[in-house]
């Protein structure tokens, strides 16, 4: 009943793909239909809520000041020129910075409207519930199907539902017929669009809420490129899905909404990262309303 | 794929519930591997206090003359007394002549393994063939895989014999020439000397050096490589010019590692030395050294020897620390530099 | 190299500074050749003077007793042109890899949570600097001194000492002090390069610290830490001094280290060669023993090598 999203839909660059509307509450929805997309617009489920966040590095601010809200089962992209702050916006998302010595996030990330950041909160916990799939593919030197099974494994799936679980992952990753016959060999032994395509069916497997993806296909041909699209589009009818992109005509492919960031001196001469604008995907790619979102996307940026 | 039916999990709140296992054991694991590596120092800390502790009665008895004295064997009183020929309580074992032995082999290993071990870094890294570089790597690692227990046993019963008759033809040839006579000499002259015991060492201290000094030699940057060949400079003058400055101090720390194994080289020392402790230049002459006389003797050392014979370690182990720690200082703060200016 | 030869310059080789280069170079490839021979020449003594040793039940019977009348003995084998007495050395052989066997087990497990300690946790905290540093001088520690140390604490009755007597795990101790520092090294040297993003991906899966480093890290810088181990093992199979006044002696076989003396190869060589040098017996027993240690040095070294290649190859893939 859902429209998938193949290449042979995808047209101009900075037309938003009509076919992938969704459906929600009952009601079909266009893509690109402002009055769904006001931001304050209460049919949405909000996922993140990120107020007045700024994240440093070793004392010194990499991004600062973004307020954005992400909501449940729609994609949404971070664009910008490289070393904006993406990545760092988005490792907050899964307490990724924990694990970086000298990292600090401030500010308020709300998760279903809780601190995501609480004390009472484990990052365990919240890493289980938002899974991340990396820039460069990384699949542990294992097993295709030791790499699938390693997340549900940790958190206490017995080994008798092991085998259904991966087949299920894989499929949903769309990589099941290719890997179906060789889950024991070397996951290394893959080309890198399968070794992306295995480390989305090893972040699914754990069932999580959201998936972060940080430059999915950024080592990937077109080809490759492509089938992640249809994935990405066809695993948002399950997952909230955030993903860091360079590629503009992947956002206008796949988000709902699309942020755009950029790094800037302040007055103290240091670079920092903050969010300009953040919008429906459409929007941004159509009128954005900020000229240097406008420069961005048109390629006249400096 | 409905049949999933993903219960997510989000229904229930981050801050409510059951945590993912592995809390309580994350913990435990973090102090297991930290106390593993606090073991590191505790073995330092008690090698020093437990060994001090067994040879306190050599040191309490002689104070710095323990350390200062070159006197090794006990006085005993003389014929005609009433303890005749009982040694004399408080006497003998003079810790110095064999330091004086165990610089001097250390020193003589020294000079003759640096030229072969700075020679066959190079020639691991910039001069050999390609294709013959890793496997002159190997073959030198192979000098360290052989038991210093066997490099002994060569010494004492294949080297010592023949080589004897070439320290006689050097002993003749330097006869007579101030100084060097001194040196070149052996009274008696052996086939288990000093330097016997430096040509072993200098075999045995030849890899750990060359590895050592290869990963010095491999921090110098290409490009000042090739911009020294760039310039004309014929390959010895590139090593002159641009390695040996670059990796001046990397190399002398190298080499001081290598002189604490040799000073803490025992069993086969122990075994070409001979037994003779004494301060003597004569290098085609019996000597003997702090870890050999250790080795030697420690079989049926009783008493005030067996002490002594354990200060004689604390002797070793504080000097061998000594010259580690400067070695190793020397080294981290080249990496560092490294690191820094990159 | 070939640097193009201008008319105005002298030819490559007449002048000073290309003489040097040549003498340099030949002084590079004759150090190569100096260290070559001693090589040669011990490994080739023990394979042709162990070689003959190692006949009938060498490996499998009990060390003979040296006595005064074994001249004797020699002196009538001499004449019948024949092997004195079936000597052996198996308590030796047994003592050797019961000793470093256990030493093993104790510095191996030991060492790889240190080195995962300085790596994983310690990082560039001033105490893993401090930890790390002292690591790399312990390794500058002489043999003979691990010795004395647990001949102090252990096996000595007096003083401030366990006083549990010779046995063969006093040996394994002062092999395993040895080993430590070593393995604890070549673990966080592996660790080293076990890329973040694989701690990385096992984090985003809801895996905790601990079992990332048990489940993705070590195993993935496994090959390279057996490989570092087994170095370890090959170095302190060959050890004398740390072993020689703590394990006791034996001529028969004790396959019980926790008591009683033992003997291992490398002490049954270094006492053959410095007491019994003249006995015939002693001598030939001494170069046997020297080949079957040199053999299973060679072993683990090979066996190291080994699992280096395949791990490599594996990467390549
Ligand atoms: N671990 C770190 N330690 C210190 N500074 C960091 C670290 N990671 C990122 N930074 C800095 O933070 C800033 C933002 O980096 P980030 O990786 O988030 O950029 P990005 O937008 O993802 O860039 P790209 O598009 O190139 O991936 C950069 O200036 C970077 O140098
Ligand atoms: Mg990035």
């Amino acid at each position: 009943m859902h429209p998938t999203a193949s290449q042979t839909d995808i047209v101009e660059p900075v037309t938003i793909d009509a076919s992938s509307g969704r459906v929600e509450n009952g009601i079909h929805l266009e893509v690109g239909d402002p009055e769904i997309f006001e931001r304050d617009d209460p049919t949405r489920e909000l996922v993140f809520d990120l107020e007045r966040v700024q994240i440093l590095y070793s004392g010194v601010a990499a991004v600062t000041d973004v307020n954005l809200d992400i909501a449940s089962r729609e994609v949404t992209a971070f664009i910008g020129p490289s070393g904006c702050g993406k990545t760092t916006v988005l490792r907050s998302l899964n307490r990724m910075h924990d694990t970086t010595p000298g990292a600090v996030v401030e500010g308020k990330i709300l998760y279903h409207g809780e601190d995501l950041y609480g004390p009472k909160v484990d990052a365990a916990e919240v890493r289980r519930r938002i899974g991340m799939v990396f820039q460069k593919p990384n699949p542990f030197p294992k097993s295709i199907y030791d790499n699938v099974a390693y997340g549900p494994k940790i958190n206490g799936r017995k080994r008798g539902d092991l085998d259904d679980l991966v087949e299920q992952a894989l499929t949903r990753a769309a990589l099941w017929d290719e890997v179906k016959d060789k889950l024991k060999r070397s996951a290394l032994a893959l080309s890198g669009g399968q070794q992306q395509r295995l480390c989305i069916a090893r972040a699914i497997a754990v069932e999580p809420d959201v998936i972060l993806m940080d430059e999915p296909c950024s080592a990937l041909d077109p080809i490759a490129t492509a089938r992640i699209e249809d994935l990405m589009i066809e695993l948002k009818r399950e997952f909230t899905i955030v993903i860091v992109t360079h590629n503009m005509q992947q956002a206008s492919r796949v988000a709902d909404r699309t942020a755009f960031f950029t790094a800037e001196l302040n007055e103290s001469g240091k670079r920092m990262g903050l969010l300009v604008e953040y919008d429906t995907t459409n929007k941004i790619f159509t009128q954005p309303s900020d000229p240097r979102t406008e420069g961005y996307i048109t390629g006249r940026f400096g | 794929m409905a049949t999933i039916a993903p219960e997510r999990p989000r229904s229930r709140k981050l801050s409510e519930g059951p945590k993912p296992p592995g809390r309580e054991r994350d913990r435990v694991f973090r102090w297991f591997t930290f106390l593993a590596a606090l073991l590191v120092l505790l073995i330092l800390a008690l090698i020093f206090v437990s060994t001090v502790n067994q040879s306190w009665d050599w040191f309490s008895t002689r104070g710095l003359r323990a350390v200062f004295s070159s006197r090794w064997n006990q006085k005993v009183y003389p014929r005609g007394t009433a303890n005749a020929g009982q040694p004399i309580p408080g006497s003998g074992f003079g810790a110095w002549a064999l330091i004086f032995g165990t610089l001097y082999t250390s020193f003589v290993a020294i000079l003759l393994a640096v030229p072969l071990s700075v020679g066959i870094a190079l020639f691991t890294t910039d001069v050999g063939p390609r294709w013959l570089r890793n496997p002159v790597g190997y073959v030198v690692d192979l000098l360290a895989v052989v038991p210093s227990v066997v490099f002994g046993l060569w010494g004492v019963f294949v080297l010592a014999t023949p080589i004897r008759n070439v320290y006689q033809s050097v002993a003749d040839f330097f006869a007579g020439v101030p100084v060097l006579d001194k040196i070149f000499t052996g009274n008696p002259l052996l086939g288990t000397s000093v330097m016997t015991a430096g040509l072993i060492l200098a075999i045995m201290i030849t890899p750990i050096i060359t590895s050592l000094t290869r990963e010095v030699l491999a921090t110098v940057p290409i490009a000042q490589k090739e911009g020294a060949l760039a310039l004309g400079a014929t390959r010895w003058e590139m090593i002159r010019g641009a390695i040996f400055p670059h990796s001046r101090s990397g190399i002398v720390a190298s080499v001081m590692i290598g002189l604490g194994r040799a000073m803490g080289e025992t069993i086969a020392v122990a075994l070409v030395i001979g037994a003779a402790v004494r301060v003597s230049p004569a290098l085609f002459s019996p000597n003997n050294t702090l870890a050999a006389i250790i080795a030697q003797n420690f079989g049926e050392a009783q008493g005030i020897q067996r002490s002594a014979l354990i200060g004689l370690g604390v002797v070793l182990f504080v000097i061998t620390l000594l010259v580690n720690v400067m070695a190793r200082a020397v080294l981290n703060r080249g990496e560092r530099r490294l690191a820094a200016g990159k | 190299m070939t640097a193009p030869t201008s008319l105005l310059t002298p030819r490559r080789g007449t002048t000073g500074r290309h003489v040097r280069n040549r003498v340099a170079t030949v002084g590079i490839w004759l150090a190569l050749f100096i260290v070559l021979v001693p090589l040669v020449a011990v490994i080739g003594s023990v394979i042709v003077k162990g070689a003959s040793s190692l006949s009938g039940n060498f490996l499998t019977q009990d060390i003979n007793k040296i006595t005064n009348g074994q001249k004797l003995a020699d002196a009538f084998a001499k004449v019948a042109g024949k092997q004195s007495t079936q000597d052996g050395i198996k308590p030796a052989i047994v003592g050797t890899l019961l000793i470093t066997g256990f030493a093993t087990l104790m510095a191996v497990p030991l060492g790889i949570l240190g080195g995962v300690y300085l790596n994983e946790y310690g990082g560039k905290n001033h105490f893993a600097r401090v930890l790390r540093f002292l690591t790399e001088v312990m390794t500058g520690v002489p043999s003979i001194v691990m010795g004395l140390f647990i001949f102090s604490i252990v096996v000595v009755k007096t003083g401030f000492s366990l006083g549990w007597n010779v046995s063969g795990f006093a040996g394994s101790l002062a092999l395993g002090c040895l080993m430590l520092p070593v393995v604890i090294r070549a673990t966080e040297e592996m660790l080293k390069l076990v890329p973040n993003e694989l701690r990385e991906a096992s984090y985003a899966l809801g895996a905790r610290k601990s079992k990332t480093i048990v489940s993705v890290v070590l195993p993935a810088a496994a090959a390279g830490i057996v490989s570092g181990a087994l170095l370890a093992v090959a170095r302190a199979a060959g050890e004398t001094a740390p072993l020689v006044f703590v394990i006791g002696i034996t001529r028969t076989t004790n396959t019980n280290i926790f008591s009683g003396g033992n003997v291992a190869l490398s002490t049954e060589i270094f006492r053959n060669a410095l007491s019994y040098g003249s006995y015939a017996a002693a001598r030939n027993r001494a170069w046997g023993e020297a080949l079957v240690l040199i053999v299973i040095a060679l072993t683990f070294t090979l066996l190291a090598r080994l699992v280096t290649a395949m791990f490599t190859r594996r990467r390549a893939a």
